[in-house]
């Protein structure tokens, strides 16, 4: 049967699927959702019946699919004795929660929002305790975070729900990252995630090294999420969720979970003296904080909050002792507090209710007005305190006998008894409280409503609840011994050690403590006035909330104060940042071997003409430097450093390179000159010497390390494929000019992505300067006018009688490119500045005028050429840019070849001229456009 | 020879850095603008110096200089012609939005008094108002 | 065979056809994008199923045999990010024609495209200097979409992230002329032939332009101190630029473990992964130094900035423990961040609309229209981005954690990157409260209200359709993560195995009778 093989995931996926459904039905109508997720909730229950017999044999049921092997990730439920409690407790208690709630929340409730957020709860915890692989279990886990954030935030406009949503996220979500840490750790150290391993590797687990760590690390999951000390603060501040969702979480479920996973990993990692004291102490800890807090609270739910603390603290105090009765008597508990606490919750949400206030100061003499509901009370909370024939009782009695028990062992600890016997003094107290403040005590002060008993269904669960306390208290074996019996096999991995579950031991200490615990919590709620005053004195302000509110602000001021330390938003900042980096990872890569700096090539004798453009070019970079204030002088300055730059090619036989840089060089300077039109003539002095001498060391390193690197390369003798390009340029690429050959050919892609970035170039300045006006001064910085005549005569037409010769300059230069040097880069940038000069002499209006071309199709086309050229070889069957050539011979001019390399260089030409030119005359028209408007404001 | 190459191209690189360094739009795309021929110049050398070898195959020699860095060097050129473009015009926008050629856009000190208080020409004045008002829109 | 070449030209062509397209108007170029992209989709699927087989595949343009020409290599590695790309494109586009922002301002649509050429040619090329080619293109078509749109702000932002990468682009060419200068070539593949058998008094000159190279390639990965650019640049442009840019940082990361990992892998002899303690070590402290940031964030755009950022130290992290499970671990991570902060950087724009005057500072402001359904998304993204259970985010960092448990740094590993995760977990709740939460009544100021609202836009349904298709991949990489774990690890198999890149893409041999 594969429904019976796959039951336990539906099970577990069931409520996220009815979530949706009850989300969604309520758009309908506001009860429907109740009822999908009281429907979803039966049906939950109907199918883990279906697996229920033979567990109760003592079966394990284990089903998983393999989900991500890399990590030993599988899709892997577990069902056993312990699996069935919890899930039996999670449905069964939300089922009667849902009831409950259906009648509690107020029409102006969004009903969807809470029974999704519920049933989502439901389906996290139910994943928590049914899963068999670790890291799917925190999987659940964190969801129960998300979910309980929810819940708890469900009143958003409430600052405190907001707050102790956030509150309950914070420390449940973190201690679900350390959990995460230490399931890793654990599952690398057995090998596996699947608890069948890891729960069969205990003592392996428990001789590693790591051990240790791993147990911290679990035991910090385990705290947050169970409230223990130091972590226990969270849980009041979650009382802001609607009372069900408080009766929910922290009766059964969410602060069980974590009590789940001691119970689950005793078998692993408890009977070590790690162990014992770090969860014993923290168990007993929090058992005495809870107990004696819970008594000062004046709202009921905030009592109830501390005395689950405190319960929880008895719990773990129980699994602490290591034993394996102590851990029976522990998971008695579980089910005897998930049963008391539930339903004094509910009580508590009943009051609330029918009163509209949860002040004890205010709420006497209820039994009056609600008698039922008073008698529901009194059992549960006799229950909680420990009164015989309920089934507080018969789980305290076993837990006074293991403290006794770990005394026998080690004397030392006789303390723990005492202690014990003290929070059980004031369990008592607080639990009389609960009764007789609330229902005695004299008649209610100015309540918002007239109390009176809430509607039946309300009730109901409660009575449930009820009974089973007094079932379970008068006939245990009978009621709770089968379950508890294989609950406590699947925890402990092993048959159940001897234990009786009898109403009477005979006069036994157990017993003393009880009646010991009854009779002075009774004195001590008597004195209760006085104790009161005292807290609210000493005690009232001491809070693990100021702690926490402290860390949490402390964390933020750090942080701000380390991102506004680095990140300025300083762009010199972050420059110098690069830079810096730059150099010493150069200087660690040159450390991080040990090879000499430099090698044994032999050098070229220095002749003086080279040193003089040495010592021009060095001084010319020089005066940049010092003069960049005054920016006309950098800009000439800049140009002399790019002439000698191309002269330096020339010299070094690259006289390609020497015609590009003059060509990119003239084309430059102009737009600098253009550009700085419009900007301040001067920089400021700059402030700040620090800076200055930063800079320059900055700029000395990098210079210096640079002049290494090269100098380091140089002097060193290698092999390099330029040989091919050489031996091929001729026979394989139809050029003698094998550099031209390199650019359209071997390595045509990189010049296709270089007329690309050049034609991005041109379409972004066009793009930039769209409707940018800018401030055109008609004086310069020294109060001259600039010249109002803008196109001189002489200058129209010499350049007029120009144009056409640049042009034929620039065909020529194309042409003879794959042979000689040139070619179509610089060919196009000729005949950009000829279409320049134009511009620039008579003027954008009268030019476009008689160049009527969009540089868009310029560019667009060049682009189009050269990458056609590149498409046709496809189209033949050969890679991209794949190219060819023929020799023709014409008469006159002779042999020639024509290489299909030649139509890729006339995309980069046109490429060239469009964006070039487009460029500059985008910025002629913002000269003109920012003329104009001065123009109207002058008039204006 | 290679020394005093090294050392050019250091001095450039060194050059660059600072300019790149300064606060003010201009000095920076001068800066940018000499770290170019710095490594243009690296990236030359990185094919070893030859002096007076042939530029184009002809069948009468029979060494040449690496062809290769001399194309790459052609390409690094035009495309930090583009960027370079790009940058100068695109400090030009950033004074136009801004107000000032300061590279993080602080205001200078004149700038930061009321309009009316700056010693400004009046058309100066205009445009400040003017980007004043683009701003808030 | 062409496949390799297409995901290249394909955007090139579209780019200059939209050109052409410019006179026709705004519809035109929208939809020939549109195709455009769509079909980068489909190639994509193809490159996927061409690239499982494990066998690379080499394309030499031009026709001319590596290492003399220059060559594309289609591997699982490039494949996968070519897929991402487009993936995150299409969102992209699709917000950006239903906002219009492609309406403000020239050129927007070229650009994109050409930004797409620019993205799958740094994925495909397998020469150094070609992908220093692409790494121009793509960064001038990333100013100018930056850019789109103008606003103070952004011009700012635009004026840092270009000097910056100019100032990168210079490192980068000394960079590659210093290997030039002792290894002769530029091919990758090549260079890594060549450091196998690198004399010894060469190696340290390699180390250094290598580590130069990683400076470089930081800059782009957003690794700390290099990513100074990286918040205010996405903080401060269109959003759907921001969310294109989500694969920026990538590309760097991408850069990384195909240059470095190829060039000093396991074969580099003295050479070997020398870099990755820097890597691990860096990764890690940017990995804080983001948490952090995200906790100082004072607007929604600066912290979903901080968070990619901090996604992209999870990945250095993950690629610097240097293991076959660690790097597959990191290519599941880079699916995972890419897209769901695409989605995140979409969502935080709605926000920001949403809330009219208030923007998306962090202040109290009125509910805005649709409130229930961007909280849903808002919390989902978050969940996702943060890593909590049960979203891709936590199933990549359990794969990363898993995998550095037996490295020596295993114990630094795991408490920074939880502790990481924790503050970023606080802050977003924080956040969430803030935004959601803690809002106005409409009715208290009415005046006031009344004139928000008029400021305030409704969510318009593409918008919302492109994020929440971008981050249901986070689910389905959940569902899905048996195949996808098994592709990512055989792909960071193939990219571990160095011997059989270098002599796959050695070996390719031209096309016959291709001259001649």
């Amino acid at each position: 049967m594969t429904f019976l093989t796959s039951n336990l995931p539906i099970v577990t996926l069931l409520p996220f699927i009815g979530a949706i459904f009850a989300a969604w039905a309520s758009s309908a109508n506001r009860l429907a959702s109740a009822w999908v997720a009281a429907a979803v909730t039966v049906l939950a229950l109907v199918l883990l019946a279906t697996a229920m017999t033979p567990i109760f044999a003592g079966e394990t049921l284990i089903q998983s699919w393999s989900w991500i092997p890399a990590i030993g990730l599988e899709f892997a439920f577990r069902l056993d004795g312990l699996a069935l409690l919890f899930a039996i407790l999670i449905l069964g208690i939300g089922l009667l929660i849902i009831i409950y709630a259906r009648y509690y929340l107020s029409a102006k409730d969004c009903m969807g929002r809470f029974f999704a957020y519920l049933l989502m709860f439901m389906g996290s915890m139910l994943g928590i305790v049914l899963s068999e692989n670790l890291i799917q279990l925190l999987v659940f886990w964190e969801l129960t975070s998300l979910s309980s954030f929810l819940l708890i935030s469900y009143w958003q406009y409430r600052k405190d729900a907001r707050e102790g949503a956030v509150m309950a996220l914070v420390i449940t979500g973190g201690g679900g990252l350390a959990l995460l840490a230490g399931v890793l750790l654990l599952g690398n150290i057995v090998g596996s995630y699947n608890l069948s391993d890891v729960l069969a590797a205990g003592d392996l687990v428990r001789s590693h090294e790591l051990y240790l760590p791993v147990l911290i690390l679990i035991l910090i999951g385990v705290f947050t999420k169970s409230a223990q000390f130091p972590f226990h603060f969270w849980l009041p501040h979650a009382m802001a969720a609607p009372t069900p969702v408080s009766a929910y979480l922290h009766s059964a479920t969410m602060v069980k979970a974590g009590i789940f996973l001691l119970a689950r990993f005793f078998p692993v990692l408890s009977g070590t003296p790690e162990w014992s004291w770090m969860v014993g102490g923290a168990g007993l800890i929090t058992l005495l904080l809870g107990a004696y807090m819970a008594l000062f609270k004046h709202d009921i739910k905030g009592l109830l909050a501390y005395s689950t603390i405190s319960h929880l603290g008895l719990i773990t105090l129980l699994f602490g002792f290591g034993v394996q009765l102590a851990a029976v008597a522990a998971i008695f508990h579980i089910i005897n507090h998930a049963t008391f606490k539930a339903s004094l919750f509910m009580v508590a949400g009943i009051i609330d209710h029918e009163t509209g206030s949860r002040d004890m100061r205010k709420l006497n003499g209820l039994f009056k007005y609600m008698p039922h509901t008073a008698v529901l009370a009194i059992i549960a909370s006799a229950a909680m305190a420990g009164v015989p024939l309920l089934n507080g009782f018969l789980s305290k009695e076993m837990f006074f006998e293991q403290t006794l028990m770990a005394t026998y062992e080690t004397p030392l600890i006789w303390i723990v008894p005492v202690l014990v016997t003290l929070a059980a003094i004031f369990a008592v107290a607080y639990s009389l409280r609960f009764i007789h403040d609330v229902f005695f005590n004299g008649e209610p002060i100015d309540l918002p409503k007239t109390p009176h008993e809430p509607p039946r269904f309300m009730k109901i669960p409660v009575d449930l609840l009820v009974l089973i306390c007094l079932a379970v208290g008068i006939i245990p074996m009978i009621v709770v011994a089968p379950i508890l019996a294989v609950a406590v096999a699947g925890s402990l991995q092993a048959a159940p050690p001897e234990y009786s579950l009898a109403i009477w031991h005979g006069f036994n200490l157990p017993l003393m403590m009880s009646i010991l615990a009854l009779v002075l919590g009774v004195v001590v709620y008597m004195f209760r006035e006085r104790l009161f005053t005292w807290h609210e004195r000493r005690i009232a302000d001491l809070d693990a909330r100021i702690i926490y509110h402290f860390i949490f602000n402390s964390i933020t001021g750090l942080a701000n104060g380390i991102t506004r330390s680095f990140d300025k938003g300083s762009l010199q900042n972050a420059i110098a940042w690069i830079i810096g980096t730059a150099f010493v990872a150069g200087v660690i890569g040159f450390m991080s071997v040990s090879s000499p700096v430099l090698g044994q090539r032999e050098l070229l004798p220095i002749d003086g003409v080279s040193m003089l453009a040495a010592v021009v070019i060095i001084l010319a970079s020089m005066m940049t430097v010092v003069l960049h204030q005054e920016r006309l002088v950098a800009v000439v300055m800049v140009g002399v450093v790019g002439l000698i730059v191309a002269l330096i090619f020339v010299k070094f036989s690259a006289p390609d390179l020497a015609l590009t840089q003059l060509s990119v060089e003239i084309v430059t300077i102009v737009l600098l000159l253009l550009a700085l039109y419009f900007l301040p003539q001067t920089s400021p002095k700059e402030v700040g010497r620090l800076r200055i001498s930063r800079d320059v060391l900055i700029s000395v390193m990098s210079g210096v390390g640079v002049m290494v690197l090269s100098m380091a390369v140089m002097t060193r003798d290698f092999v390099p494929i330029s040989d091919f390009f050489l031996a091929n340029a001729v026979p394989g690429g139809g050029g003698t000019n094998v550099v031209n050959v390199i650019l359209v050919d071997f390595r045509g892609t990189d010049t296709l992505g270089e007329i690309v970035v050049l034609a991005l170039a041109g379409l972004g300045i066009y793009a930039l300067l769209q409707g940018l006006k800018l401030y055109a001064p008609v004086r310069d910085e020294k109060d001259l006018n600039w010249s109002e005549d803008n196109h001189p005569q002489i200058m129209q037409t010499l350049t007029r009688l120009l144009f056409p010769l640049m042009l034929m300059v620039a065909v020529f230069i194309f042409i003879r490119g794959h042979n000689l040097p040139g070619g179509g880069f610089i060919a196009g940038l000729i005949a950009a500045v000829a279409l320049i000069v134009q511009y620039l002499a008579n003027g954008i209006s009268w030019t476009a005028e008689r160049l009527k071309i969009d540089m868009h199709w310029v560019i667009g086309l060049g682009l189009l050429i050269a990458t056609a050229t590149g498409l046709v070889a496809m189209g033949l069957g050969y890679p991209f840019l794949t190219t060819t050539f023929t020799y023709v011979t014409w008469p006159v001019v002779g042999k020639f070849e024509v290489a299909s390399a030649i139509a890729f260089d006339l995309g980069v030409f046109l490429v060239v001229v469009g964006a070039t030119v487009m460029s500059l005359v985008q910025l002629g028209r913002l000269s003109d456009a920012s003329h104009k408007q001065q123009q109207q404001q002058e008039s204006k | 020879m290679e020394w005093l190459l090294a050392l050019v191209i250091g001095v450039l690189t060194a050059t660059g850095v600072y300019l790149t360094l300064r606060a003010r739009t201009f000095p920076v795309v001068l800066g940018l603008t000499l770290l170019a021929y710095g490594v243009n110049v690296f990236l030359f050398a990185m094919g070893r110096l030859t002096i007076g070898y042939p530029a184009v195959i002809d069948p009468a020699a029979e060494t040449y200089s690496d062809p290769l860095p001399q194309a790459l060097v052609l390409t690094a050129i035009v495309i930090a012609f583009g960027m370079t473009a790009f940058l100068i015009v695109l400090a030009l926008k950033a004074r136009g939005e801004l107000g000032n050629d300061h590279v993080d856009g602080l205001d200078l000190a004149e700038d930061e008094l009321p309009l009316e208080k700056r010693n400004y020409t009046k058309e100066q004045k205009q445009h400040s108002k003017l980007i004043q008002q683009e701003s808030k829109e | 065979m062409h496949l390799a070449a297409w995901p290249v030209f394909l955007p090139l062509i579209a780019g200059f056809i939209v050109l052409f397209a410019k006179a026709k108007g705004l519809l035109w170029q929208r939809v020939i994008n549109l195709l455009a992209v769509s079909g980068l989709i489909i190639l994509s699927v193809a490159l996927i199923k061409e690239s499982s087989s494990g066998a690379h595949q080499v394309y030499l343009l031009g026709n001319w045999v590596a290492p003399f020409g220059i060559v594309l290599v289609l591997d699982q590695l490039s494949a996968l990010m070519v897929a991402i790309t487009s993936v995150l494109a299409l969102a992209a586009l699709a917000y950006a024609i239903a906002t219009d922002t492609d309406a403000n301002g020239a050129h927007f649509h070229v650009m994109f495209l050409i930004l797409l050429f620019g993205l799958n040619g740094a994925f495909l090329t397998g020469d150094l200097f070609n992908l220093f080619v692409f790494f121009e293109v793509l960064l001038l078509a990333s100013y100018g979409l930056l850019l789109h749109g103008g606003g103070r702000l952004r011009t700012k932002a635009g004026l840092h992230y270009v000097i910056i990468n100019m100032v990168g682009a210079t490192l980068f060419l000394f960079a590659v002329g210093a290997l030039y200068g002792i290894l002769g070539t530029l091919n990758i593949a090549d260079m890594a032939a060549k450091v196998a058998v690198l004399p010894e008094q060469d190696s340290a000159l390699v180390a250094a332009a290598g580590l130069l190279l990683l400076v470089v390639f930081g800059i782009k990965a957003a690794l700390f101190p290099l990513y100074l650019w990286m918040p205010i640049a996405y903080s401060n442009t269109a959003a759907p630029v921001a969310a294109l840019f989500a694969i920026m940082t990538k590309v760097g990361l991408y850069a990384i473990i195909r240059v470095h990992g190829t060039i000093f892998g396991d074969d580099a002899g003295s050479l070997a992964n020398y870099y990755m303690p820097w890597l691990l070590g860096l990764g890690l402290l940017t990995l804080m130094l983001a948490a952090f940031a995200v906790m100082a964030s004072t607007k929604l755009r600066e912290q979903v900035a901080y968070l990619v950022l901090a996604s992209v130290a999870i990945l250095l992290i993950a690629v610097g423990l240097n293991n076959l499970l660690a790097l597959s671990a990191s290519l599941y991570y880079i699916i995972h961040s890419t897209l769901i902060a695409g989605g995140l950087f979409l969502l935080a724009d709605i926000i920001s609309r949403g809330r009219g005057s208030f923007e998306d500072r962090f202040e109290t402001g009125y509910a805005m229209p649709g409130a229930i359904l961007i909280g849903a998304m808002f919390m989902f993204g978050a969940v996702a981005i943060t890593g909590i259970p049960p979203l891709s985010g936590f199933f990549g960092k359990v794969l990363i954690l898993s995998a550095s448990l037996d490295h020596e740094w295993s114990g630094l590993v795991l408490g920074v990157v939880l502790v990481a995760s924790f503050l970023m977990i606080i802050t977003m709740a924080r956040t969430g409260s803030l935004l959601f939460y803690n809002v106005l009544p409409a009715s208290e100021t009415d005046t006031t209200s009344a004139d928000n609202d008029a400021s305030s836009e409704a969510p318009n349904r593409i918008s919302v359709i492109a994020v929440i298709s971008l981050f249901a991949m986070s689910p389905l990489m959940v569902l899905f993560a048996q195949p996808i774990t098994a592709f990512t690890e055989s792909a960071a198999k193939q990219q571990l195995d160095s011997k059989r890149y270098i002599e796959s893409v050695l070996s390719k041999q031209a096309v016959e009778a291709g001259k001649e």
